[in-house]
């Protein structure tokens, strides 16, 4: 079981758990304001955007270049954005902190 | 060639230039046709408007038959973003239970009729009531309205041998004139009702703006939900273990409905009116001409999909722009995606197999290039699921 917590633009933190799917789903199941996953996962809407923690990255790792391809062209892309959709959830997410992007 | 097999016409053109050209009544048309390209100029407002002379972003141009501008489509950021933020609450509605469950039961009845019949002409007797119907959902009006949307046909601007028919134009546009007179008569909780009473920058919307939202809504959701409907069901029938896989993997729906948007995109393309000079895959581009997004070109990139011309019906990365992209993606996608995926589910519940009996191909012919995009008519038979 994996505790993550989502900061939406107005400041309200949400914590949920999960043991598996995507923070998208996650995200999308819990009402989190701001991640809508139009498209379901298939990495074609850029509604899910979030930005990690600075110490997260390496945990999580790199956007693939497709995925970056999306974020280059949001307004509130810097280099500690992924979207949510692309991020498996596990054991090893426990303790996340996600700020939600727009 | 299979029946229910959309030709990639862009490819050539796509890799060796990476624009086409096409001239649309003397008001010619530079098509971008490579995904990144596509993305980039829909993104950029400034150099690639929408707020042109309204009709004028349209392929082919609409400028001699409409004076409405359609809200909030052809107004661009930051004024765009104003009207945008008071109609996306409505058409996020699809996202309801209960809009969900009509939907099913009106796409369930829509489903069982058919299975009575020996033969169905898909798209004038499935996809088009279907269609209308559906719309009266996403407008929040009586179902007996669809009654008059059916009467219409199949397209509400073209007709057959027209390109552009301003006669059916004008029976569409008197028509919305006549339901907000009624809803600003007898307010309700109609799509009209609603417009009419929200407000922008601290003042009502006009009679002229509630038309060019209800014109977009009218027009962008008919001929593109009717072509993906009937596509969806030609492809179903050359490939039964599709429904097969939806009976047995319920969750790929979703991935389904957006691959089916990538493969048959709907939409081929739509217009921007260029402000400044500019290049294009290092083409110069002359201010005030016109370029457009052709969604179907970019959906075939094989820089960026896999087996582009393969319909994969779980595609995990599907970046496709079969609703569009930045400012101006599709206001109707969740209300398309939900008639799509409770579509599929329907189908796979009900039909067994499909059979194909005869079908006429709709070829939208775009100068340098020919474009299946649809049927003008295809007659199937539904088979019962035993």
């Amino acid at each position: 079981m994996a505790e993550i917590t989502f900061i939406t633009r107005d400041n309200e933190t949400i914590k949920v758990a999960a043991t598996s799917g995507s923070v998208m789903t996650l995200a999308v199941d819990n009402g989190v304001r701001g991640i809508d996953g139009d498209c379901g996962g298939v990495c074609s809407c850029a509604t899910c955007h979030v930005h990690l923690e600075p110490q997260d990255m390496k945990l999580i790792g790199e956007a693939s270049e497709i995925e970056k391809d999306m974020l280059e062209l949001d307004d509130n892309a810097n280099e500690f954005s992924r979207l949510g959709c692309q991020i498996e959830i596990s054991e090893a997410l426990d303790g996340l902190v996600l700020r939600v992007a727009n | 060639m299979e029946k229910s097999a959309f030709n990639d016409s862009f490819e050539k053109a796509r890799i060796e230039k990476g624009y086409g050209e096409m001239n649309d009544q003397d008001d010619p048309v530079k098509m971008v046709l490579r995904h990144k390209d596509v993305r980039k100029c829909a993104h950029n407002y400034k150099t690639f408007t929408s707020a042109a002379v309204p009709g004028r972003i349209v392929v082919p141009s609409e400028v001699n038959i409409r004076k409405t501008r359609q809200i909030p489509f052809e107004l661009d950021p930051p004024i765009h973003g104003l009207y945008r933020e008071i109609v996306t609450p409505w058409f996020k509605r699809p996202l309801e239970a209960d809009y969900q469950e009509k939907l099913t039961l009106q796409i369930s009845a829509i489903v069982d009729r058919a299975l009575e019949n020996d033969s169905v002409e898909v798209v004038n007797e499935f996809a088009l009531p279907l269609q209308s119907r559906a719309l009266t959902l996403l407008l929040n009006t009586p179902y007996t309205n669809a009654e008059t949307w059916i009467s219409w046909g199949t397209h509400v601007f073209r007709s057959e041998g027209e390109a552009l028919d301003g006669d059916k134009a004008n029976i569409l546009y008197d028509y919305i004139d006549e339901q907000i007179e009624i809803a600003l008569e007898h307010p309700g909780e109609d799509m009209y009702s609603v417009l009419l009473s929200s407000e922008v920058n601290g003042r009502k919307l006009t009679k002229e703006e509630v038309k060019g939202v209800l014109v977009l809504t009218f027009a962008g959701g008919r001929d593109t939900v009717i072509n993906a409907v009937t596509n969806s069901i030609a492809y179903l029938a050359e490939h039964p273990e599709a429904l097969e896989r939806f009976r047995n993997e319920p969750e790929i729906t979703g991935k389904a409905v957006e691959e089916f948007i990538r493969y048959f995109s709907p939409l081929t393309q739509m217009g921007r009116v260029v402000t400044e000079d500019t290049q294009i895959c290092e083409h110069a581009i002359k201010a005030d001409s016109r370029i457009s997004l052709c969604w179907a070109s970019a959906n075939r990139d094989a820089l960026v999909f896999e087996n582009p011309d393969e319909i994969v019906l779980d595609r995990k990365i599907n970046p496709h722009v079969g609703f569009g992209f930045s400012h101006h993606n599709c206001l109707g996608a969740t209300h398309a995606r939900q008639i799509l995926k409770i579509l599929l589910n329907t189908l796979a519940a009900k039909v067994g197999s499909i059979e194909i009996q005869e079908y006429k191909e709709n070829i939208e012919n775009l100068d340098q290039f020919r474009r299946k995009v649809g049927f003008d008519s295809i007659n199937v038979k539904f088979n019962r699921l035993n």
